[in-house]
């Protein structure tokens, strides 16, 4: 009988621990599929990794295109799409240890400061940028180089916008277009809470798009010229105090998922219990995939500001296509990478597939691409967003991004921001404690 | 000679145990005294190591989210040593009881979800515990009328979900720890008890509980290592290492989040190694006073 218990207790024990390998396994591969693009025999196979399953569409449609005009350069392309932190982890120890990299890869803007510490094991990219170089955004460069040298090819500019349900303000007799500064906003979201109990926008405590469009409208940032994190500078105090005060008055609240930009607080916009999201223009994707109910209803609208007159737009979040050091055939995922990225067929593309703002500005001005009746973003939407990119296209300001940049979004985004939104702490108090331990952890 | 090598009494046993020690030596060993090493240098990957001396053992005692992962490592051990001895002892011996019906029933069910994985069970965890309305537990709250709870934000809330994964999962694996020490208690000691006209409550506290003790210690040393260990659990609840406040991070977590989100091998090989030293510490305080040491009589 003992024996039998004994023997019981083995297996099940073995079986547990061995159910659980295989789980984790399957699931930290990510999803692979292979996409040939009409390419022949000859073609050479390279890999790619991305963290958002889109983009590999967008690559897609780039790929048969290169496929057809380059047969004696021919690729097929490994796809292979990973959870955000789970792609960059393995990405990072790949790269560092020069075993089992992709050819190509999508690295986020938030990481990227990572990938550049030290000597970059990425290829630079100068050569192939250098053909497109006058027309695309300048900074859209600047923001993946390191001493001269560019890492990355960026994807869109990301200009953000006011998303408003249009259904909602109506209810309550607001017009989204009277509002210019955040005194308008409040005293319209006062309005929309009184008449339907419905909050006018979100307090983001998981992430920052908030946080620098308060800083870009006062021409501030995270950090000083030096690239020193000044999180509990003046701009930032204020910035906060204008969101924490709306907050006060039932304006903005929390949201579940801490940020727009997650599964739960999609579901929360759906259900339409959020009038406003203050997002980078590739948030526009996301309506169309995940709230489908709200189809018809969303405006787009330049971000309120202190004061009229400040710029009304910064370039938020972003992701450079690398080129790695091990790469099969280097010259040739260069080639492929620009082509895919930085040309003028990519760059509309890119808002047609994507719903992305093209980093070459030319195309936001070609009508018959932005204004396409078959797009399924303007059909969407209520405005046109191009008339409204156009509008901010010279206030588009640009949050930098430095090698503190992945201490501070983490000590921000985990810590203070839900400690002044969530719990209600004093905003210099908070923002004082974050400096220390960012200063701190980068000692 | 080989015929005589191989049938030699004195050399077999060293070969039976030879793939045993090789894998110890090569996976538990090395590791160990290379990440003792690692401890004291700035490692990042790709690059030379450089010999720091003590610098990252000084920056982790001024390190306040390290110290608040210890917190929270040791909160979680000492709540599951609450939650899951005593609980699991108790209904082992109810099912071990020969008036219980459908024991078999209940050990499968009470067991049965050890055998799910932790990513789908935290996944499902995260969305019962979500905040939303919507949410199963803040649906049940609301037909008491209680406003809905943003569960995994709080450190308290966070924490009564974290337990109650915790509890869920490994209740089952404890009962059958206990269920097979009690297998090992003769029916006679009862019987006599009985005879002697022993209540129940006496049977338990002075027969099952004292020869129950090789399980208790037991069960109590792996579960002492498993909650100062636990990082999976936190991981999948809060869908990443980044929970608010760092109210879910572990010991672990936070090596986790040096070692491998931060490329900072070095300062991660510090904080397991203090990892390595409060678990042992703990554990051989709590063996030593159990009498494991002590001779056999």
């Amino acid at each position: 009988m003992k024996k039998k218990w004994l023997m019981l207790l083995l297996v099940v024990t073995m079986t547990t621990m061995l159910w659980g390998c295989g789980k984790s396994s399957n699931s930290a591969e990510g999803k692979t599929s292979v996409l040939d693009g009409g390419a022949g025999d000859t073609a050479t196979e390279l890999s790619y990794w991305t963290f958002v399953e889109l983009h590999g569409q967008h690559f897609k449609k780039m790929l048969e295109k290169w496929n057809a005009a380059n047969p004696d350069r021919q690729i097929k392309l490994n796809v292979t799409v990973m959870p955000y932190d789970d792609m960059h982890n393995k990405l990072s120890i790949a790269v560092q240890t020069g075993v089992g990299a992709p050819d190509i890869a999508d690295i986020e803007i938030g990481k990227f400061p990572d990938f550049l510490k030290g000597t970059p094991q990425l290829e630079p990219l100068n050569d192939v940028v250098e053909p497109y170089k006058d027309t695309i955004v300048q900074s859209q460069i600047d923001m993946y180089s390191k001493e001269g040298k560019v890492y990355g090819l960026s994807t869109h500019v990301g200009a953000s916008v006011a998303f408003y349900n249009t259904e909602i303000l109506k209810e309550a007799g607001v017009d989204y277009k009277s509002i210019v500064t955040w005194d308008d906003f409040k005293k319209a979201g006062m309005q929309v809470y009184e008449k339907t109990g419905k909050y006018m926008g979100t307090a983001d405590t998981s992430a920052g798009w908030e946080a620098s469009m308060m800083l870009a409208q006062q021409k501030s940032d995270f950090t000083d010229d030096a690239g020193k994190p000044i999180v509990n500078s003046d701009a930032m105090v204020k910035g906060l105090k204008v969101l924490k005060d709306l907050q006060d008055n039932n304006v903005i609240a929390t949201i579940a998922g801490g940020q727009p930009d997650t599964e739960e607080a999609y579901g929360e916009f759906n259900e339409g219990k959020y009038a406003t999201a203050f997002m980078p223009l590739w948030m526009m994707s996301r309506y169309t995939n995940y709230m489908p109910d709200l189809s018809g209803k969303i405006a787009l609208a330049p971000i309120p500001v202190m004061e009229k007159g400040m710029p009304r737009s910064y370039g938020g979040g972003g992701t450079g296509t690398v080129v790695t050091k091990t790469a099969k055939d280097v010259q040739l995922a260069k080639d492929f990478i620009a082509y895919a990225k930085l040309s003028l067929d990519a760059n509309i593309e890119i808002w047609n597939t994507l719903g992305f703002d093209p980093i070459n500005m030319d195309v936001w001005n070609m009508k018959d691409v932005t204004h396409n009746p078959e797009n399924q973003f303007v059909k969407y939407f209520v405005n046109n967003p191009f008339d409204v990119l156009n509008d901010i296209k010279d206030e588009i300001r640009l949050i930098k991004s430095t090698p503190a940049s992945p201490t501070i979004n983490n000590v921000l985004y985990t810590t203070t921001l839900n400690e002044i939104f969530e719990d209600g702490r004093d905003i210099k108090e908070a923002l004082d404690d974050a400096q220390a331990q960012i200063e701190q952890e980068l000692k | 000679m080989i015929k005589r090598f191989i049938y030699s009494q004195k050399v077999a046993p060293y070969v039976f145990v030879f793939p045993f020690v090789a894998i110890f030596l090569v996976f538990w060993v090395y590791p160990l005294l290379s990440s003792f090493g690692m401890s004291f240098q700035h490692v990042t990957l790709g690059q030379e190591a450089e010999w720091t001396g003590m610098d990252n053992y000084q920056k982790l005692m001024g390190d306040g989210v390290f110290l608040k992962s210890i917190g929270n490592s040791a909160l979680y051990m000492v709540l599951t040593l609450v939650i899951l001895i005593p609980f699991p002892m108790l209904l082992a011996v109810l099912i071990n009881n020969k008036w219980m019906w459908g024991r078999e029933f209940f050990k499968s069910a009470f067991f049965f979800p050890a055998l799910t994985s932790v990513v789908v069970a935290g996944t499902i965890f995260r969305l019962m515990f979500g905040e939303m309305e919507g949410s199963l537990i803040n649906s049940v709250l609301g037909v008491f009328g209680i406003e809905p709870v943003k569960f995994l934000k709080g450190h308290l809330t966070g924490f009564v979900a974290l337990l109650a994964l915790a509890t869920w999962r490994w209740t089952g694996v404890n009962i059958l720890y206990f269920l097979s020490g009690l297998k090992n208690i003769p029916e006679e000691y009862y019987e006599a008890a009985s005879i002697d006209g022993a209540s129940a409550f006496q049977k338990f506290t002075r027969i099952t509980m004292p020869l129950l003790k090789p399980t208790t210690i037991y069960v109590l040393t792996i579960s002492i290592y498993a909650g100062l260990a636990m990082f999976i659990e936190s991981l999948m609840l809060w869908n990443g290492n980044n929970s608010p406040k760092n109210i879910g991070l572990t010991i672990v977590g936070y090596l986790y989040r040096q070692g491998i989100e931060k490329n900072n091998l070095g300062y991660a090989a510090a904080v397991g190694i203090v990892l390595l030293a409060v678990t042992m510490i703990i554990n051989l305080t709590q063996l030593a006073f159990s009498g494991m040491f002590k001779k056999e009589d």
